[in-house]
């Protein structure tokens, strides 16, 4: 007894992160998880132009610069009181849809696949693809040489009960590399209106700065549709796949059940209404919502601040010694509730709501197809599901949205930066619900406050000691063997974090306590 | 048949018609295929988004799969490998025991401050994190070769903004400047990797100018080449987003930052910033964001010009980054020559296109 193990980090997620685990009778029991990286982003912000914001918070995140972009273009817009024109507006939403369609494709194929595809299938392709076949002489000659890193990067990996069946992993590993080209399509769909990417310079203040031509409408839309094609094809038969080979995973990584979304995709200029609805789901009931229940918690986070701000009043002063504290991240709580945030939240939110009777009437067909109800969509398989059933749904209304851009009109409106003046912006990066907030003064930025997906996901306990959202869904995980806990690897990674984790597994408070590395 | 280095350099040097980044790379491709051993390449990120290694994503022609299979041995790389933990974490372990030579990639900034406590990669035998700091100096010593990638590792970065909160630092800063090549841009370009890791294998250090970088990306402004330059010649500004002229007025800081955007655009083509009607942001530049005072959208200063006689001078608040003489010099060209430029007036409204 007594087992001490530590990962540290867990690959194939962006950014620095790391959880600490107790496992008792073969379970997760406890769990602490920490960001491992500070950079200071809003301290760097404060006194600069409030313009600035915008190309500066998109380098929070390389994988979701369009996400900052446009909760920071929105707190803008509302702190300079002005408004996108049609144009401006549609283009916001059609780079907002192509990150979506870039980082759902990159996450399921390039981050979560190697956790149940075996990569070793290739040694028995007979088809005649050239790429397959050049990967797989590849393998075999790595594989002879006897290295540790042979085939690196795709091996080594954890022991586990990787995919059998021999054509499933050959399509999913084909699959694999036809992803990276549609990722790079949607990144270009992106940088067709906004310049370039990662990190466009077309998201301005009052609209996007590009102009509209018939050329970019097509060239978006046939980009487009060969995505959408590879959705319906390749992407949401795989999780399909997936998903009857794994059944059990339909019931792990539940976690608290409490969602939280702000909506994305507006429909009126005003910002008024969107697409995906905004909502707190709280205990089994959908409530409307309000960004003035939002509050910070830092009693276990590295800083000396004070706990429980409301993101207007956000400070952020960095201790990385302070006692007791695990994380960088903060601990967000809305209504004092940990919440989670991304696909899974927006799909449960907008089809609960019944105001849009196509994601209410997908939700229940797959939901049909698998014989089940909503209660599963709380899991590992859930989180990928709604990720790959709203991709469906964004790149169809996308290819409406797209037809609705008129040429010759303006995409932007004109705007001032006001003395001073304060306003925030709530919208839905890939991964969930994010919110930012300035404040002005003497025209120039006196505060500004990011509260991101992964601190809602990945925050660390709040100040009354309740987990944060990945703790809590780590609890009950079943970790066949410690020296390979790919069970506790795959539960992060449905939340697709947005930093690099650790995770340490600890057998609890027994007089001893063996340390052993896993290898 | 072996490319030779002249045969490289004469398919780069060709960039300015190429506007993709296909036919040299693909051409520098088939003779790295020749080369039977892969590189080893060691990948880590420290004080970054992950956009460099995103941006690498995009790359067209070699395919990320050619270049996982043919180009180099991508041994460490936390975004894609498979294991996790100390299963990753001993990749770097072996590689500092081992002789076996390595080209280290290092993607964004370096904090230095309580010790490197800002960011920290994997545990060491006691269980207390390992620093990024000790990792990029370690793996760096033992390293042929380092790249900066992007910004962040090249300069600082934004992590390294006034009031640089961690003390970041870029990679020259840590290890010996020597051995280190760096690319900047937020974020860094595909065929400035590819290109970089194809020269190192086939011919070693390319030639690089005082700053470190290579030549054959980084020897021109993005003004030298800009496809708005017509406009800046015949002095006519864009006033507001969106107008496809030059966008000096809106803060443009192709005239201080070295790319190659004008031949290549971005993402394979499709577009590039000033294309896309908003001024360069100087992302490549070297106070990229920087000093508080440095606006994305404000006006590059004027500034004064040794040997041009009867110009008008103005504060250079950028001598740092690039000389004095060639900022002066172009500001000193945009203003002779706008005949419609309201020198300093409300400099704050032309920044916003008022």
């Amino acid at each position: 007894m007594g087992k001490k193990v530590v990962i540290d980090p867990i690959t194939r997620i962006e950014g620095h992160y790391s959880v600490e685990i107790e496992i008792e009778g073969g379970k997760i029991k406890d769990a602490w998880t920490r960001g491992d990286m500070f950079r200071g982003w809003e301290i760097i912000l404060e006194g600069r132009d409030p313009q600035d914001a915008i190309n500066v918070t998109q380098r929070i995140c390389g994988v979701c610069p369009v996400g900052h972009a446009m909760a920071s273009a929105k707190a803008l817009d509302s702190a300079f009181y002005v408004n996108p024109p049609d144009n401006g507006r549609i283009i916001r939403n059609l780079m907002a849809a192509g990150n979506l369609l870039h980082s759902h494709i990159l996450h399921f194929y390039h981050l979560v696949a190697l956790d149940f595809v075996d990569i070793t299938a290739i040694l028995d392709y007979k088809g005649n693809d050239a790429t397959m076949n050049n990967i797989k002489e590849w393998v075999k000659k790595e594989v002879s040489t006897g290295r540790s890193t042979a085939a690196a990067p795709f091996l080594p990996r954890y022991k586990g009960d990787y995919i059998k069946d021999k054509e499933l992993n050959l399509t999913a590993i084909s699959h694999y590399v036809k992803a990276f080209e549609m990722a790079r399509t949607a990144q270009e769909m992106i940088a067709i209106w906004g310049g370039k990417m990662p990190h466009v310079t077309g998201i301005v203040p009052g609209g996007v700065a590009e102009t509209v031509t018939a050329e970019k409408i097509a060239s978006y839309l046939y980009r487009l549709r060969r995505i959408k094609e590879f959705i319906d094809t390749c992407y949401l038969p795989d999780v399909i796949a997936v998903a009857k080979a794994y059944p059990a995973w339909f019931k792990i990584g539940g976690g608290y059940k409490n969602l939280l979304a702000y909506g994305i995709f507006e429909l009126n200029n005003e910002g008024t209404e969107t697409y995906h609805i905004p909502g707190a789901f709280i205990n089994g009931k959908l409530n409307e919502l309000n960004q003035k229940n939002i509050k910070e918690e830092v009693f276990y986070s590295k800083y000396s601040s004070p706990t429980g701000l409301h993101p207007f009043d956000g400070e952020t002063t960095p201790d990385p010694k302070k006692p007791n504290a695990y994380s960088w991240v903060k601990a967000p709580r809305y209504d004092s509730q940990p919440m989670e945030v991304g696909p899974l939240a927006r799909m449960v939110i907008t089809h609960l709501s019944g105001k849009r009777p196509e994601v209410t009437k997908l939700v229940k067909d797959t939901l049909k197809a698998l014989n089940a109800d909503e209660n599963i969509l709380f899991s590992v398989l859930g989180r990928h599901a709604c990720r790959a059933l709203e991709l469906k749904i964004v790149a169809e209304q996308a290819e409406q949205w797209v037809l609705q851009l008129q040429p010759d009109k303006p995409t932007n409106n004109p705007y001032e930066v006001p003395q001073s003046s304060e306003g925030y912006g709530l919208t839905e990066a890939q991964r969930g619900a994010l919110g930012h907030w300035i404040k002005i003064k003497d025209h120039k930025i006196e505060r500004y406050q990011c509260v991101v997906p992964s601190t809602w996901n990945c925050g660390p306990r709040d100040d009354k000691g309740r987990r944060g959202v990945i703790e809590e869904a780590l609890i009950g995980t079943p970790i066949a063997d410690p020296e390979n806990p790919i069970e506790a690897v795959r539960v992060v990674r449905s939340f697709d974090p947005c930093l690099a984790c650790a995770i340490h597994v600890i057998v609890p408070h027994s007089n001893e306590v063996k340390t052993f590395r896993v290898v | 048949m072996r490319l030779t280095r002249r045969d490289f350099l004469k398919a780069v040097g060709g960039l300015g018609a190429a506007m993709l980044t296909s036919p040299f790379l693909s051409k520098v491709a088939q003779a790295i295929e020749q080369e039977k051993k892969n590189f080893p390449v060691i990948w880590i990120q420290g004080q970054t988004d992950a956009g460099c290694s995103e941006s690498i994503l995009n790359t067209v022609s070699p395919t990320v799969v050619d270049i996982v299979t043919d180009i180099i041995s991508l041994r460490f790389h936390q975004t894609v490998m498979a294991s996790s933990g100390h299963q990753c974490i001993n990749v770097l372990h072996e590689a500092l025991k081992s002789d076996e030579k390595f080209i280290l990639v290092v993607e964004g900034a370096v904090p230095v401050k309580d010790d490197g406590l800002y960011c920290t990669i994997g545990e060491d035998e006691q269980g207390k994190p390992i620093t990024f700091l000790k990792w990029v100096k370690d793996l760096g010593e033992k390293a042929l070769y380092v790249v900066a990638l992007g910004t962040c590792a090249t300069w600082g970065g934004i992590p390294a903004a006034e009031p640089n909160p961690t003390d970041a630092k870029p990679v020259t800063a840590i290890i010996d400047p020597k051995k280190v090549v760096n690319l900047p841009g937020c974020p860094a370009r595909p065929h400035h990797l590819v290109g970089l890791l194809a020269h190192l294998k086939l011919f070693g250090m390319p030639e690089l100018d005082s700053k470190r970088r290579p030549m054959v990306f980084f020897s021109r402004l993005i003004h030298d080449n800009c496809e708005m330059r017509p406009f800046f010649e015949k002095g006519d500004f864009a006033k507001h987003f969106s107008e496809k002229k030059c966008m000096y007025l809106l803060g443009c800081k192709g005239p201080i930052t070295y790319n190659d955007c004008p031949n290549y655009q971005w993402n394979s083509g499709v577009n590039w910033p000033i294309r896309g009607g908003s001024p360069c942001i100087g992302c490549a530049s070297e106070n990229f964001i920087g000093s508080k005072g440095n606006g994305v959208y404000m006006r590059l200063p004027e500034a004064k010009v040794p040997g041009i006689a009867g110009l008008k001078v103005k504060a250079d608040k950028f001598g740092f980054a690039v000389g004095a003489a060639t900022i002066g010099g172009i500001i000193a060209h945009a203003i002779g020559r706008a005949a419609t430029a309201k020198k300093k007036s409300n400099e704050k409204k032309e920044s916003q296109g008022e």
